[in-house]
């Protein structure tokens, strides 16, 4: 695992981002990412798979999975954080295939989806489940852009200024994960 | 005969939905410290400062502690010397389900059908669970369930032969294949013995226990701190980066059941674990 050193960066990513990053690392995501789950996954394929283009541009994007709550009047966002990353696992590849970089969620991702991440150069991030009140401070702005009648399954446009994640899968085939796991586990 | 106004019993699960969300339980909060004073992992213990922060943030901003604010599952334990008026128990509680989730920003987790997944609007309708108890008063536990460790949750009918030690198995085996999905540090509702559905119901409302109190059967008690101890062991970790917290408690409730059955249900919930009763 890698040392005490927070990276910043900023989107979009390049592959030179993508190889430089290891499982482990800490990292501080600023600039545009997008936002998309299970709903919006599953339009976003059905369309691929009917040969049409999409409603957004994922070449060098991180998609967010997450599902804010309302924002209070005056505010950006509501609570805002990851939710399972697994559950979009057998649309990810696809995407990837189309040049997406990095995907934020918690919960680990099976062998395929880690697979296509390392033939596409593509990184996984974690971000602390759980903690969308805390996390959504660091969203500067957001827009929905695509199926505004999903509701919070909507495509939003997030503004972000170090968004504080941590890489779990990276392009090599490591997973943090198993690491951590080996690592503490006392059976 | 008292009577209870529908109207109170909502306005009681608007308050309780929004309270459940931006307050997390003393218990809750003492468990993170608990936890970090012992926790090996620099990562571990980062992610469990950031629980405290964000519980800190959500409680001063009236912010969702969880941008998933739940499925509402109430218990209602209702006195049988109480009459309810002017309205019907479960539609009492899914006005203030929808008041709660509306006027508190909450989010709308529901789909009104699982395989057309059109969600409801308003978080409703709640899952509502009702036993008739002695008295004239009437109890509501509410808890926000969150989907991600829901969907963590398994049961098992255990033979008779396997018995406690095949019980053990299982909720070691469910806390270990929810992994980090679930959100851990993680608590494991535990129930065994009844039915099916009888299982599944004690193991949701062993969650209503507030950590770190102690099962009231001694027995059950030694067998859950062994198996918070075996968790533990798991290294998993909080959020699954590997470290000495990966669960915070397991609760086990038990019921009688048949000669031929060993039923083990396990809720899994996350640290997110909102839940707030009021009696009237």
């Amino acid at each position: 695992m890698a040392g005490e050193e927070i990276r910043s960066l900023t989107t979009p990513l390049s592959d030179a981002d993508i190889e430089s990053l290891r499982a482990g690392d800490r990292v501080r995501l600023s600039g545009v990412i997008l936002t998309g789950r299970d709903a919006a996954h599953k339009r976003l394929i059905d369309l691929l798979d009917a040969g049409q283009t999409l409603p957004v541009d994922v070449r060098g994007q991180v998609i967010y999975y997450v599902g804010p709550s309302p924002p209070r009047p005056g505010m950006v966002i509501g609570s805002a954080g990851p939710t399972t990353g697994g559950r979009m696992d057998s649309y990810a590849p696809k995407l990837m295939a189309l040049g997406l970089k990095g995907m934020i969620g918690k919960g680990a991702r099976s062998l395929p989806v880690r697979e296509a991440m390392q033939k596409y150069k593509c990184v996984y991030f974690g971000a602390v489940g759980g903690a969308g009140a805390l996390l959504s401070r660091y969203i500067k702005s957001a827009e929905i852009i695509a199926y505004e009648e999903l509701g919070t399954e909507a495509i939003r446009r997030l503004v972000v200024e170090d968004f504080p994640v941590i890489v779990v899968n990276d392009a090599q085939g490591n997973d943090l994960y198993e690491e951590g796991r080996k690592q503490y586990a006392q059976e | 005969m008292r009577t209870i106004e529908a109207q109170t019993i909502t306005d009681t699960i608007v308050r309780l939905c929004m309270e459940a969300n931006y307050n997390l339980g003393d218990d809750m909060l003492a468990a993170f410290d608990k936890a970090l004073a012992k926790e090996r992992s620099a990562a571990g213990r980062g992610v469990l400062e950031m629980f405290k922060e964000n519980a800190q943030i959500a409680r001063t901003q009236r912010l969702p502690y969880c941008q998933d604010t739940g499925f509402v599952i109430c218990f209602v334990d209702l006195g049988q010397d109480v009459h309810i008026a002017s309205g019907l128990l479960e539609d009492a509680i899914n006005d203030g389900v929808r008041r709660g989730y509306t006027e508190g920003y909450l989010r709308a987790s529901i789909v009104g059908d699982p395989f057309n997944r059109k969600n409801t609007g308003d978080n409703t309708p709640a899952v509502v669970h009702t036993q008739i108890v002695p008295g004239d008063k009437l109890t509501l536990m509410v808890m926000a369930k969150g989907g991600g460790c829901e969907n963590r949750s398994k049961y098992k009918m255990c033979t008779p032969a396997e018995g406690v030690e095949g019980a053990k198995n299982f909720v070691i085996e469910c806390i270990r294949t929810a992994g980090p999905d679930a959100c851990p540090p993680l608590i494991a509702g535990v129930g065994i013995g009844g039915t099916f559905e009888r299982a599944a119901l004690l193991s949701k409302r062993s969650l209503f226990r507030a950590i770190g109190e102690p099962n009231p059967n001694p027995e059950l008690n030694a067998l859950e701190q062994e198996l918070l101890a075996k968790a533990n062991k798991l290294g998993i970790g909080p959020q699954g980066y590997g470290g000495d917290t990966t669960a915070f408690a397991i609760h086990i409730n038990t019921y009688p059941c048949h000669i031929t059955s060993l039923p083990v249900a396990v809720t899994i919930e996350c640290h997110a674990h909102r839940h707030k009763e009021a009696v009237l």
